[in-house]
């Protein structure tokens, strides 16, 4: 029962009306407390200690680690978007997977230009042709390819089903992302948050890592929102565009 | 099916040379390299698998686009999806064809240019061997591009673009392959298993994504 009730919520919000109306209630708590967390979470980061053998540049984590988790959750928003697309040819799945390809490609490229920079004084590289680095390379690069065949399609909505089957096809890559670092042992770390048997990173660093990463979800998703009003916005500004232009073209 | 093969066989052989273009490119790449790297042999029989390994790759992708743009452009394309037999099967033939016509000719052309790399047995043989088996995933996962490109009228580029980024694991594989025949501590069979295993992942992956990609294209 409550499944079929969120079944009809969801399929409500094909309504664009009523996403903006809902968009418009929830963005600006939304917005309040991303910002409230950021706040928070930045203090956090930069009251705590530095780590003993790291110093200061410990703190370059709390940007670079929430970003590389953004970057593919936003993957994956995408691909159940994509679901959404092709299996209920839902009208906001669309809009969705269009509107957050270029977030995911903004939060892929600060962790990988802020991974550099850490890279620098700890592993003494900017780069390294390390499986996780590479994986998450590849990644940038499918963003910008979905975005470039979205652009190169002038019909919206075969844009959308089309760039769906490549988000589909693309997601082979997260879990290769995801396990890079247990599968080759090379420079960079393995996973030492989201593991079996607890966390092995210390307290002190874990607290401002984990409101940094509720800070960049929140962010993700008001800008996540935004985008999706933007794209409908734009894409009803064009149609009436074309109405009145049949209509001048019928009075001319 | 078989039909459909030997159809798409002889168009890609008679048209315009054909097969033999993709070898020629592939020559040319492998040849440019020692241009660029300078004459010296060691460094080009170290490098070497890797060189060749990328001259295909490139090679493979060359012809990608057209898999099914000319059939789009007479009209046949509407008559594969229309008919009864399930497209996937379909397009998993007309990826047999592309291979056997475009692909295959590289695979037999690589030892030669191992040659001009200053390989050795060894390594021509891998590599070859690893060509063989990896270069059909490159084709399989190259039509989901052709097939999410098909109605652009200048897709060739972006279809590059788009394909480059998962052909990448083929390409790391195949390599490490390569290089596991010819050094000793590395083990051979891992993963050149793996890059069979990615083949026959893709063999499924691929037409079914590019089934989807095509019955979405339609107008």
């Amino acid at each position: 029962m409550t499944e079929s009730l969120a079944i009809t919520k969801f399929s409500d919000l094909a309504n664009p009306t009523r996403f903006l109306a809902l968009a418009a209630r929830i963005l600006p708590w939304l917005s309040a407390l991303t910002t409230l967390l950021f706040a928070v979470g930045l203090y956090l980061a930069f009251s705590t200690e530095g780590d003993y053998q790291q110093g200061d540049t410990v703190r370059i984590m709390y940007v670079h680690v929430p970003a590389a988790w953004l970057s593919m959750m936003c993957y994956s928003v995408m691909a159940l978007s994509a679901i959404g697309t092709l299996v209920w040819r839902h009208p906001l799945a669309d809009v969705s997977h269009k509107a957050a390809a270029p977030l995911g490609a903004a939060f892929t490229l600060i962790a990988l230009v802020t991974g550099s920079l850490w890279g620098k004084p700890m592993w003494g590289t900017w780069w390294v042709w390390d499986a996780r680095l590479t994986s998450v390379f590849v990644l940038f690069l499918m963003y910008l390819g979905i975005i470039a065949l979205n652009r190169a399609m002038d019909d919206p909505s075969r844009a959308a089903r089309v760039s769906a089957v490549l988000i589909l096809v693309g997601f082979v890559n997260i879990p290769i992302i995801k396990f890079s670092v247990d599968w080759w042992n090379t420079l960079h770390q393995p996973a030492s948050v989201i593991r079996l048997g607890g966390p092995t990173i210390d307290g002190e660093f874990l607290r401002p890592l984990l409101v940094m990463a509720v800070a960049f979800t929140l962010l993700f998703f008001t800008l996540h929102i935004m985008a999706i009003r933007n794209e409908i916005w734009r894409r009803r500004v064009s149609t009436q565009r074309r109405m009145a232009a049949r209509l001048a073209g019928r009075e001319g | 099916m078989t039909a459909l093969l030997l159809r798409d066989l002889k168009l890609s052989i008679r048209a315009g040379g054909g097969a033999l273009i993709g070898v020629l490119f592939f020559m040319t790449v492998v040849a440019v390299i020692p241009f660029g790297v300078g004459p010296d042999l060691n460094l080009l029989s170290r490098i070497g698998p890797a060189i060749v390994w990328i001259g295909a790759l490139l090679a493979a992708l060359l012809g990608l686009d057209r898999l099914f743009q000319t059939e789009r452009e007479d009209g046949s394309l509407d008559l594969l999806l229309m008919q009864e037999h399930p497209l996937v099967l379909v397009v998993l033939v007309k990826c047999l064809a592309h291979w056997l016509a475009n692909v295959l000719p590289l695979v037999i052309a690589s030892p030669l240019l191992g040659l001009f790399m200053n390989m050795d047995e060894v390594a021509i043989g891998a590599v070859m061997l690893t060509l063989l088996v990896g270069s059909p995933a490159l084709t399989f996962i190259g039509a989901v591009g052709a097939a999410v490109a098909v109605t652009l009228p200048r897709g060739g580029l972006l279809v590059s673009i788009l394909v480059l980024p998962l052909c990448v694991p083929v390409l790391i594989f195949g390599v490490s392959a390569s290089y596991a025949a010819v050094e000793d501590p590395a083990p051979f069979l891992p993963p050149f298993l793996i890059l069979t295993a990615i083949t026959m992942f893709f063999a499924v992956l691929g037409p079914v994504g590019a089934a989807l990609a095509l019955r979405n294209a339609g107008d």
